[in-house]
C-alpha cells in the first residue's frame, strides 16, 4: 500500500474519482431529460417527432461510447470549434458529459418508452375524457407512472453510466482510469494492488448504488 | 324535460373496426335531463355506442352534434369537449399515482385553470356527496372497487359537465358494490343530469331511466320508455334477451 500513502498519488486517486462522480452527476441529470424527452417524442403521435427519436436512439445505442467520445473532441471541439469552457479541462470534461449524455438519453428513453407500456390504456383514456391536452395526458398522467415503473433499469443505466465515464479518459480528463494507468506505469512491483483498490472503489460505490436503486423501485412502485 | 334542442343527436353514426360493423346507421337522440339506458347482448355496439359520444372512439361516418357542435376532430377544441361530458369506465381508471382528492381536482385545476384551493374544496364536497370524503388523502389502490367507482363519478362530476356517460360502471364490481354505485346514480339521475348508461342493471333501468335503447347487433333496435319496454318489447331481439336475463 506504499504507494498510496504518497501524498501526490493519494491526491491524484481523489481527483480521478472525483471527476468520475462529476461526469456521472452532470450525465446523469442531462440524459434524463433529454431521455424522457425522447421517449415523449417516440409515442407522440406527431410522425416526425417520432423519426428524430427513432433515429436519435438508433445513432447513439449502435455507436461505440468511445467513438462518440472521440468524435465530440476531435469533431465538435477541433474541427467545428466548438468550446465549451475557457479552461481545457473543463472543456474537456463538458465535452465528454456531451457524449456521455447524448448515449445515455438512448438507453433512458428505451427504459421510459417500455414503461409507458406498462401505464393501462384506460389511465390516458381517463385523462383524455377530462378534457386534458394530448401533452398535458404525457406529462400529469403517463410518464410520472411510466418512469416509476422503470426505476430499477435506471438504477442498472446510472452504474453503467459511471463505469463508462472512465472512457472520457480518452480526450484528456484525467479520471479514473487514466489515474491508474499512471500509477501502473511508475509503480510495476504494485500492479495487483493497485488494480484492487481502483476496481474495489468502484464496487464501494456502485453495490450501494444498486441497492438504493432496487430500494427506491419498490417505494416508488404505483400500487394497481 | 324542456322543449328545447337535444343535447345529444347522433345521426347515421357507423363505425367499423377493420371488417366488423360494430354501429350501424345508428341515430339517437337524447334531450337536457333525460336519462337513456343503452342495454344489449355483449358485443353489440353499446360500449362504442357511449364511447363516441365524447370521441374516445371516431366514427366512420354520420354525424354527432353535442349541445348543437358538431363533435370537433381533434385538438383543443376536442379536449374542451370532452371536460364538458363527464365519462365513467368500468374499470374505474382512476389515475393510479394520484390520490384520490387529487384525482378530482386534477381536471378543474389542470384544464379549467381553478385555484387549487377552490378546487380542493369544491372537491371536498363531492367526495363527501358520494360518501368517501374521509379517503381523501388515500390512493385508488387502497380503496374498494365501489368506492373508486365512486371517486370515479366524482372525478367527472368536478368539472361540471352538461352529460354524464357511464360506459358498464357497474360491471367490474363485486356484487354487494354494485347498490352503493347506483345509489349515486339515481341520485344525479333525479337531480336532472343528462346521462346516458350502458349497464346490464335493470333494476336500474326500471326506475331511474326516462328511456330504454336496446341495441343488437351495432343496431338500435328498440327506443322506449322502460315500463313500455319491458312490458311489451316489440322485437324478437329483445324479448330473447329479456328471456335470458330476467328468468333467473
Amino acid at each position: 500500500m506504499h504507494v498510496f500513502t504518497d501524498p501526490k498519488n493519494f491526491d491524484a486517486y481523489l481527483s480521478g474519482f472525483l471527476w468520475i462522480l462529476k461526469l456521472t452527476g452532470a450525465s446523469a441529470g442531462l440524459a434524463l431529460l433529454l431521455g424522457v424527452l425522447l421517449a415523449a417524442m417516440r409515442v407522440s403521435p406527431v410522425p416526425v417527432l417520432r423519426g428524430v427519436g427513432a433515429a436519435w436512439v438508433n445513432i447513439f445505442r449502435n455507436t461505440p461510447l468511445t467513438l462518440i467520445v472521440l468524435f465530440c473532441y476531435f469533431g465538435l471541439y477541433s474541427t467545428l470549434g466548438l468550446n465549451l469552457a475557457d479552461s481545457l479541462d473543463l472543456n474537456n470534461y463538458w465535452l465528454g458529459v456531451v457524449g456521455l449524455s447524448a448515449y445515455t438519453a438512448a438507453f433512458v428513453c428505451e427504459a421510459v418508452r417500455s414503461g409507458v407500456n406498462t401505464v393501462p390504456a384506460g389511465q390516458a383514456e381517463a385523462a383524455r375524457a377530462i378534457g386534458l391536452t394530448f401533452t398535458q395526458t404525457l406529462r400529469i398522467v403517463i410518464l410520472p407512472q411510466a418512469t416509476r415503473s422503470v426505476v430499477a433499469p435506471f438504477g442498472s443505466i446510472l452504474i453503467a453510466l459511471c463505469k463508462n465515464a472512465t472512457i472520457v479518459g480518452t480526450i484528456g480528463v484525467i479520471e479514473a482510469s487514466s489515474v491508474m494507468k499512471d500509477l501502473l506505469n511508475e509503480n510495476g512491483d504494485a500492479v495487483i494492488p493497485i488494480f484492487l483498490v481502483f476496481a474495489g472503489t468502484f464496487a464501494a460505490l456502485l453495490i450501494p448504488t444498486g441497492y438504493l436503486f432496487g430500494w427506491l423501485a419498490n417505494r416508488l412502485a404505483v400500487k394497481r | 324535460m324542456t322543449t328545447s334542442e337535444p343535447l345529444i343527436v347522433l345521426e347515421s353514426v357507423n363505425k367499423w373496426f377493420g371488417p366488423l360493423h360494430v354501429l350501424d346507421n345508428v341515430s339517437l337522440s337524447v334531450g337536457r335531463g333525460e336519462v337513456v339506458v343503452v342495454i344489449g347482448p355483449s358485443g353489440s355496439g353499446k360500449s362504442t355506442l357511449c364511447r363516441t359520444i365524447n370521441r374516445l372512439e371516431p366514427i366512420t361516418s354520420g354525424s354527432i352534434t353535442f349541445d348543437g357542435q358538431p363533435l370537433p376532430a381533434e385538438g383543443r377544441a376536442l379536449a374542451k369537449l370532452r371536460s364538458e361530458v363527464g365519462m365513467v369506465f368500468q374499470s374505474f381508471n382512476l389515475f393510479a399515482h394520484k390520490t384520490i382528492l387529487e384525482n378530482v381536482t386534477l381536471g378543474p385545476v389542470k384544464v379549467r385553470r381553478e385555484k387549487p384551493a377552490a378546487a380542493r374544496e369544491r372537491g371536498l364536497a363531492l367526495l363527501d356527496r358520494v360518501g368517501i370524503a374521509n379517503q381523501a388523502d388515500k390512493f385508488p389502490a387502497q380503496l374498494s372497487g365501489g368506492q373508486q367507482q365512486r371517486v370515479a363519478i366524482a372525478r367527472a362530476l368536478a368539472m361540471q359537465p352538461k352529460a354524464m356517460l357511464f360506459d358498464e360502471p357497474t360491471s367490474a364490481l363485486d356484487p354487494e358494490m354494485v347498490g352503493e354505485v347506483l345509489d349515486v346514480m339515481t341520485s344525479l339521475a333525479r337531480e336532472g343530469m343528462t346521462m346516458v348508461v350502458v349497464t346490464h342493471e335493470m333494476g336500474f333501468a326500471r326506475h331511474a331511466a326516462n328511456r330504454v335503447v336496446f341495441m343488437a347487433d351495432g343496431q338500435l333496435v328498440e327506443d322506449a320508455p322502460p315500463t313500455e319496454f319491458f312490458a311489451n318489447p316489440r322485437s324478437e331481439r329483445a324479448r330473447d334477451f329479456l328471456s335470458k336475463i330476467l328468468t333467473h
